[in-house]
């Protein structure tokens, strides 16, 4: 008896494992849920993609802090004067992870395989400025040569998302050139990333990188359990904090966690416009009228979300891009400003009256409507509630639906069986280009009031103009005037109505050194190769 | 004998009847659901027409669902093959095989737990003479029996403590009930009164008269306890992010992943209606708590 | 009735009129986000003090009592009439019925609930009150309630079929329904009347797992399982947040203390 109670409480405590940590240093962090693919060219998730950043040695690469283009495989690239044909001169002596040699016909290979119509790769269609397939040419071992049909806008910063991979290694994708190269993958549980040995940077002293030798990345889906992980020192960075975390662990841990200002997310609300949606047509009239969308818009305390939901971490949106995009941002524009009395007024220009506190369009029609949202996001949700508040002010009576993400996209791309959606929005790349099938009228993006044959408006006729012209124009200085002009057309019109955008908030342990988190994605380890960890003591921990 | 292999073949026949039923409830929940051949996907503004089309049409095979629950029969039936998870891409039965370690793991922490803590509790509360301790006792039991799972295993989270001994925590209240009832009943029979006014230790008539009385009894409740921490472990899993096959279900389900979510309920299925025979075999008459 | 039983059912009124007057309040009070104060700490204006929000713990916590204790019970008297139905008519009429009516109970108990709760929630007009996916969810839970206590009600029926005064009423030449209508079922009252009294509290505790979940009302609907997801913050738990819970507990506990006990006059 008493045997089989020891060999229960051996069981017990062997029923919590302790994983063992690997020789040399290990830089520790959360991937929120499974990555779909190691396949380079198949990423279009967020975990996937932090897995492509870690091992995948690219020719050009957008530094995530100055916002500029670098050489990286590529040592130096032309491009022809139309944007449809760049060279690049690559770096000599490089090989793969395995040891294969690097050359030109690895970048053939890739770019053939990238736009292959059979691999569907996400990262391929802005290449696709054209039907005909790009000719790619090998003139020399370190010159590759790849030709478009047609000008491709915002070529070079493209490929900032094309992983090289082996054309003639026997490990395939697992070959890598990037810092670091999977070791080990458990399902459900961490992947398991190594030092490169053959990486190529090395240091002004001549050290080869990265300096950490490991990397393990726990799937952690829950945001409460990460942070309590990193509070016991069990994980070196949170690459996302939520506000409440911040601010909790500010009070804890003040040195560990970093503000690093505007990040590009922001969320949004829009009305659904598409004459095609079965909505009553008296409801249709209010969201295509832009006064009805201004005075909604200007009802709206961006002050209030922003000091209570996202504790001041945030800031009142004024348009498409963030802040932090230093070169695109439109910097003339302003947020729509909180002001009763001018929504009231605008209502009233627009036909509408308030009874009894309630609003009322011509037709006695009382203003309701509903908006739809994504369940299970806390933030979105409190936004939402807010929104109730600060529309009943004006008469309007909010109703919030959440639903679960399937439900909504659903609603918002097939059906179009909605009154108006809060999302959030993440311009993951800098380029207005990477945004044209949301601007674009004929677009299956162009949420409000997508796959329009001819544009409904002129002002949607002006974006389109404006859009396909910043798209064909090679002078940067050019496509920012462009630009600019459909940002304010957009603050103007207000199909999105823009709500906040956030900060970029992460948590960075004491004990990793050359931390410089910024805005853009990665933020917190987008120089992983420079990073070091050291031994805390007790007391710093 | 022959009784037996027939009332074995009409429980066997029973369970088929049951997955097969339960299997095509749920996939035509899962294919009538709104959001059912979307895609995540279709929102990246990379992409262009062409490319959209082909993401419609990767669902496109599942629209038909009898046809595709019986092509999904017949490739388990047949072939022993689950398929695919069109949410992770990763064959459903090596899903399976990874997580079900931690389900039972936590399943087998909440039973033998929630077993150790019922006996801990009910054996004292029926031997000993404390009004006070049986007072304690069962209380404790009442108030884990009045919270929802889902707080318990939320607070227990927040203030550290062992989330994978919650289940435990679902599976004690629900035994020690039964069990000190079952134990009272057995103290009073009258050969055990007699083994004790005969000076027999405490120890031996627990073990050689007291637990042979009431096993059939304890080997049914062991059947439903099993069903029990299951039911638990998965909400369990869902909220504190434990990656056994509860957070997978929960997963499925957001991601309309159907020949995932077809797979997990025949294995819920299964291990229910188990629990349920041998609860019913082992136990007299229609024992349920 | 023991003295436990009576101090319980005497809280339970006091819940329920509670609920009551604070629906005859209206539901602004709880909605109202005081954006001056989020998360303040109790005070004389505010005793529970206030949520992230900005708004009203007492008032919501009020309103949310209303709406969970009134929607388990309405529930738990569907399911119980379902399980009265479906179980009466197993254990009364056996063979084949009951079989399929067994496999029935064994099927709902096995299938993912909470799939079903998602999906019903999304076919929901996008225009229909908070109200309506509240009931939603409670008229889901009742459509699967019921097979629990049906296994009790079938036991219970089947007892009954087999007693000496259903067989005298046959035998002097009552018809099986007669017989179910004016033997059977009058006499399952005392097991009807326990279930409700055990159902209400497995509703109470099912809404507020769902609502952890995500899956109860919409905002700003208060539901006791929605309230708890303050809960689910770690590092910002007040001491306040726990009083929906400890509402629950009070409530269920009530629930089993009151539960008069299953007896067949047999």
């Amino acid at each position: 008896m008493k045997n089989r109670i020891a060999i229960a409480a051996l069981l017990g405590l062997a029923l919590y494992p302790a994983r063992a940590a690997q020789p040399g240093t290990e830089l520790r962090f959360c991937l929120r849920a499974e990555p779909k693919t190691f396949d380079p060219l198949l990423v279009d998730d967020d975990n996937s993609e932090t897995i492509r950043y870690l091992t995948g040695g690219v020719l050009i690469r957008i530094n995530r802090k100055t916002q500029r283009l670098t050489p990286e495989l590529a040592s130096s690239w032309e491009i022809d004067r139309h944007g449809s044909r760049i060279v690049f001169h690559l770096r000599p002596n490089v090989k793969f992870s395995d040891g294969t040699p690097f050359s030109a016909e690895d970048v053939a290979f890739t770019m053939k395989r990238l736009m292959d119509p059979a691999t569907h790769s996400p990262a391929a269609d802005p290449f696709r400025s054209s039907d005909a397939p790009p000719q790619i040419a090998v003139p020399s071992p370190l010159v590759v040569s790849i030709a478009f049909g047609a000008p491709v806008a915002g070529l070079e910063r493209l490929f900032d998302q094309v992983a090289i991979t082996s054309a003639r290694s026997p490990l395939k994708i697992a070959s890598v050139l990037g810092p670091y190269y999977v070791t080990e993958y458990k399902p459900g549980s961490e992947v398991l990333l190594a030092r490169n040995p053959n990486y190529w940077k090395v240091d002004p002293q001549g050290v080869r990188l990265p300096y950490i030798d490991h990397l393990r990345l726990e799937i952690q889906q829950n945001r409460d359990i990460e942070l309590v992980r990193f509070r016991r020192g069990e994980l070196d960075l949170i690459n996302s904090l939520d506000a409440d975390a911040f601010d909790e662990m500010s009070r804890l841990a003040p040195s560990s966690v970093v503000d690093a200002g505007s990040s590009l997310e922001s969320e949004m609300m829009w009305f659904n416009q598409a004459p095609a949606a079965p909505l009553p047509a008296y409801k249709l009239a209010w969201f295509q009228s832009t006064a009805f969308r201004r005075a909604v818009s200007e009802a709206i305390n961006r002050a209030d979300i922003c000091r209570i939901v996202y504790r001041g971490h945030a800031r009142p949106a004024e348009g498409p891009i963030s802040p932090a995009n230093q070169f695109w941002f439109n910097a003339a524009l302003k947020p729509h400003p909180y002001d009763i009395a001018s929504s009231r007024r605008r209502l009233e220009g627009d036909g509408f009256h308030l009874r009894n506190g309630l609003l009322y369009d011509r037709d006695g029609h009382a203003v309701e409507f509903s908006v739809i949202t994504n369940a299970g996001n806390r933030n979105r949700e409190r936004i939402a509630s807010m929104l109730q508040q600060d529309l009943q002010a004006v008469g309007i009576h909010l109703n919030v639906v959440t639903l679960d993400f399937p439900s909504l996209i659903e609603r918002i791309t097939r059906t179009f069986n909605y009154e108006a959606c809060l999302l959030g929005l993440t311009n993951i790349d800098l380029d207005p280009s990477a945004q044209m099938n949301v601007w674009l009228s004929s677009a299956a993006d162009h949420q409000w009031n997508p796959n329009q044959k001819q544009p409904a408006t002129s002002w949607e006729a002006e974006i389109d103009k404006l859009m396909r012209a910043q798209a064909a124009e090679t002078s940067d200085a050019a496509r920012k005037r462009y630009f600019d002009r459909v940002q304010q057309i957009v603050s103007e019109q207000a199909p999105f109505l823009y709500l906040v955008t956030k900060n970029s908030l992460t948590a960075i342990s004491p004990a990793v050194q050359n931390s410089a988190p910024v805005a853009l994605t990665p933020q917190a380890f987008w120089n992983i190769e420079v990073l070091r960890k050291t031994v805390l003591s007790a007391e710093r921990r | 004998m022959r009784t037996i292999a027939k009332v074995l073949a009409r429980r066997i026949g029973a369970l088929a009847v049951t997955l097969l039923a339960g299997g095509l409830l749920t996939a035509v929940l899962v294919r009538v659901s709104p959001g059912f051949d979307v895609d995540e996907r279709e929102l990246d503004p990379r992409l262009n027409q062409a490319s959209r089309l082909w993401i419609q049409q990767e669902r496109a095979g599942n629209r038909n669902i009898l046809a595709f629950y019986g092509r999904r029969l017949e490739r388990i039936v047949l072939h022993g093959d689950l398929g695919t998870s069109t949410s992770l891409d990763r064959p459903i039965a090596q899903l399976l095989r990874d997580r079900l370690p931690v389900t039972a793991q936590i399943m087998a922490i909440g039973v033998v737990g929630g077993w150790a803590l019922a006996f801990a509790l009910a054996l004292p509360s029926v031997l000993c003479r404390s009004v006070v301790f049986r007072g304690l006792a069962g209380w404790s039991q009442q108030i884990l029996l009045c919270l929802p799972a889902a707080a318990l295993a939320i607070v227990v989270f927040d203030f550290g403590g062992p989330v994978r001994a919650l289940v435990a925590l679902a599976v004690c209240p629900r035994v020690f009930e039964y069990l000190r009832n079952l134990l009272v009943e057995a103290y009073a029979q009258p050969h055990i009164l007699t083994a004790r006014a005969k000076g027999l230790g405490g120890g031996v008539i627990l073990a050689r008269h007291v637990l042979p009385y009431i096993a059939p009894q304890l080997l049914a409740l062991a059947g439903v306890s099993v069903s029990i921490a299951f039911g638990a472990a998965i909400p369990i899993e869902a909220l504190c992010d434990l990656p056994g096959i509860g957070q997978l279900a929960w997963q499925a389900a957001t991601a309309r992943d159907l020949p995932l979510l077809l797979a997990i309920t025949f294995l819920v299925i299964a291990v229910t209606q188990i629990c349920n025979t041998v609860s019913d075999w082992a136990g007299p008459g229609e024992k349920r708590i | 009735m023991t003295r436990p039983g009576l101090t319980a059912i005497l809280v339970l009124s006091a819940l329920f009129l509670t609920a009551i007057g604070s629906a005859w309040k209206g539901t602004t009070s709880q909605s109202r986000q005081f954006r001056e104060l989020p998360g303040a700490r109790p005070s004389h204006q505010f005793p529970l003090g206030t949520d992230d929000l900005g708004r009203d713990r007492l008032a919501r916590l009020l309103f949310a009592t209303g709406i969970s204790l009134g929607l388990a019970t309405a529930a738990a008297l569907v399911a119980t009439l379902l399980a009265a139905i479906a179980g009466g008519a197993a254990g009364y009429f056996g063979g084949w019925w009951d079989k399929c009516t067994v496999q029935v109970i064994d099927l709902l108990l096995s299938l993912p609930w909470f799939f079903l709760l998602l999906a019903a929630r999304a076919v929901l007009p996008l225009n229909a009150p908070p109200l309506a996916s509240l009931v939603l969810t409670y008229g889901l839970l009742s459509a699967l309630g019921w097979a629990g206590p049906a296994r009790v009600v079938r036991a219970g029926t089947r007892r009954l079929r087999d007693s000496e005064f259903a067989l005298q009423a046959g035998a002097q030449g009552c018809g099986p329904l007669r017989i179910l209508w004016r033997h059977v079922i009058p006499n399952l009252k005392p097991v009807l009347l326990a279930q409700i009294w055990t159902t209400v509290p497995v509703f109470i505790l099912s809404e507020a797992n769902l609502g952890l979940l995500g899956l109860s009302a919409g905002e700003p609907y208060p539901t006791w399982g929605n309230l708890l997801r303050e809960l689910q913050n770690p590092f910002s738990i007040r001491l306040e947040a726990f009083a929906p819970l400890a509402v629950i507990l009070i409530t269920v506990a009530c629930f089993k203390l009151a539960t008069p006990r299953e007896e067949l006059p047999i």
